[in-house]
């Protein structure tokens, strides 16, 4: 684990840049985390974020792409179109969550 | 007399049963389990179909025979569980009351959910393993394989047994080698995950396993569809994987009932509280195996370790006192890695899998993460565990909760010359 400096604040990142400290997350933080993959968030955006986050909180890891899809009504095409490429560990780098792991 | 009502007669269900019957019959609860069939298969055993070194028929025994004398056995589809009047209703007309409830009912692979994935070509060139019918019809496919594009994929997590998909890899690569053909066969894994291994550690011993086996590997995939035609595999991003024998974990979800009930999520596993298995939002309902949404793997370990923390909760639940066991996710899970070896891997929710010796710190003899026969023949060893010690409730030497003991904390990157014991 290794600290970071983003938006003029110090953050907790894995060797990949994801967030390891689920507190230092904030809204205005993933404006930055989102503009550095090239993404420029939208209310939509957002709102999935939300999801992510309450749902890591109340589960302890991150939702599949299916989870986000049924729980939130959004097309897994759409996920596609909103963080595209890789939505799954995309969404979970913008909304500060660890990316989605297995067993090993 | 009280009710204790088991929803099904697999790993889970039939642990519950044979470690509470003792304890509550002489308190005045009767315990009953429920099974729409009397047939109790040896899962663990279901990968070795396909090579030809299990015997389907051998992997299956009667439920009623693995629960204690003292236990009822009702044989029944599960129609619902009504939930305000306490009672299951069972397919053929029976409503069973409840005082308490455990829903033990697994969780299974479905075809269906992926479009076109059980369509023309399934059981002819795309075959699951996780199920008897699945892995004695890949035998007989195997058997005649000779050439040709071979592909191992996972549809979505989260699955039973996560590394089985991975052990099939490795030992469908050996299996290949000792018959001459692998330089004819090209082996590819499909992954719904950034790679094969996503934990660190696990990722930095053992990523090496699959280049040097020349095994492919395509990660980030979520497939949209199976092209029967083409046979492809599809994602959502319009990738296309090209088939000529696909080998597929399907979608998992739990039981049908588990959604007609409302107690499940999306997948039909019952959201629980992950350190007693109460089902949310009720106080006589708990999930135990995979038939819960626990975030750690769904593996028999994990059943056997939550029900040494249950069955101690269960008696200060009913007896009105607060559960003061709490369960940590302990998993523990052999992985066979080809030609006789396999390794072994130890963790939980807050620990990854991490090298070192099992179960005596030190000694083993079983070795973490690491490619051992010993390791193969603890595998082996273990169906026998299964019916004699495990399913009966006999104590095992194993504590319910994971030990720093005999493991090895290995910074990322480190050499193994350098590697502290912890």
């Amino acid at each position: 684990m290794t600290v970071t400096t983003i938006a003029d604040r110090s953050i907790h990142v894995d060797a990949e840049g994801f967030l390891t400290e689920y507190d230092e997350w904030d809204e205005e933080l993933a404006d930055t985390l989102a503009a550095q993959i090239g993404i420029e968030l939208t209310d939509e955006h957002r709102a999935l974020l939300r999801y992510l986050r309450v749902d890591f909180a109340d589960q302890g890891e991150t939702a599949t792409l299916r989870r986000v899809s049924a729980q939130t009504g959004t097309p897994v095409k759409r996920l596609f179109e909103l963080f595209p490429a890789k939505p799954a560990k995309k969404m979970a780098y913008v909304a500060g969550l660890p990316k989605p792991r297995g067993c090993v | 007399m009280k009710e204790l009502v088991i929803l099904g007669g697999g790993t889970a269900g039939t642990m519950v049963a044979n470690k509470l019957v003792r304890r509550l019959n002489r308190h005045g609860w009767r315990v009953t389990v429920v099974d729409r069939d009397n047939r109790h298969v040896y899962q663990p055993g279901l990968l070795f179909v396909p090579f030809g070194d299990a015997e389907p028929a051998r992997l299956v025994r009667p439920r009623v025979q693995q629960l204690d004398r003292g236990v009822r056995f009702i044989s029944g589809g599960i129609e619902r569980v009504n939930t305000e009047e306490s009672t299951v209703s069972l397919d053929w007309g029976l409503a069973l009351p409840y005082d308490q409830l455990v829903i033990a009912t697994g969780t299974s692979p479905r075809p269906s959910e992926v479009p076109g994935m059980d369509g023309p070509l399934w059981q002819e060139s795309v075959f699951d393993f996780y199920t008897l019918d699945g892995a004695t019809a890949l035998r007989d496919r195997l058997a005649t394989f000779e050439e040709g594009r071979l592909v191992v994929h996972v549809t979505d997590l989260p699955i039973k047994c996560p590394v089985a998909p991975l052990e099939f890899t490795f030992l469908v690569d050996a299996w290949l080698r000792h018959r001459g053909l692998r330089d004819r066969v090209e082996l590819v894994y499909v992954t719904p995950l950034p790679g094969a291994f996503t934990k660190p550690v696990a990722s930095e011993r053992l990523g090496h396993l699959l280049e040097e086996r020349g095994i492919l590997v395509e990660p980030d995939f979520l497939v949209e569809h199976v092209d029967n035609d083409a046979r492809m595999l599809v994602s959502y991003d319009e990738r296309e994987v090209p088939f000529d024998l696909l080998v597929t974990v399907p979608l998992n979800m739990g039981a049908d009932f588990v959604a007609r009930s409302g107690l499940g999520d999306e997948l039909n596993h019952v959201p629980v509280d992950r350190h007693t298995f109460l089902a949310k939002g009720y106080d006589d309902i708990f999930a135990i195996g995979d038939a819960n949404d626990i975030p750690t793997s769904k593996a028999g370990s994990v059943a056997h370790f939550s029900v040494d923390v249950f069955v101690d909760n269960f008696l200060d639940h009913i007896a009105g006192r607060p559960m003061t066991r709490s369960f940590d996710g302990h998993a523990n899970c052999f992985v066979e890695s080809g030609d006789g070896k396999a390794m072994l891997i130890d963790f939980n929710y807050d620990v990854e899998p991490l090298p070192g010796s099992f179960p005596v710190p030190g000694i083993g003899p079983l070795r973490l993460l690491e490619e051992t026969h010993t390791n193969h023949l603890g595998k082996k060893a273990f169906e026998w565990v299964y019916w004699h010690v495990l399913l009966p409730g006999h104590p095992i030497p194993l504590p319910a909760h994971l030990s720093m003991a005999g493991k090895h904390r290995v910074p990322a990157g480190s050499p193994p010359s350098e590697k502290q014991e912890a």
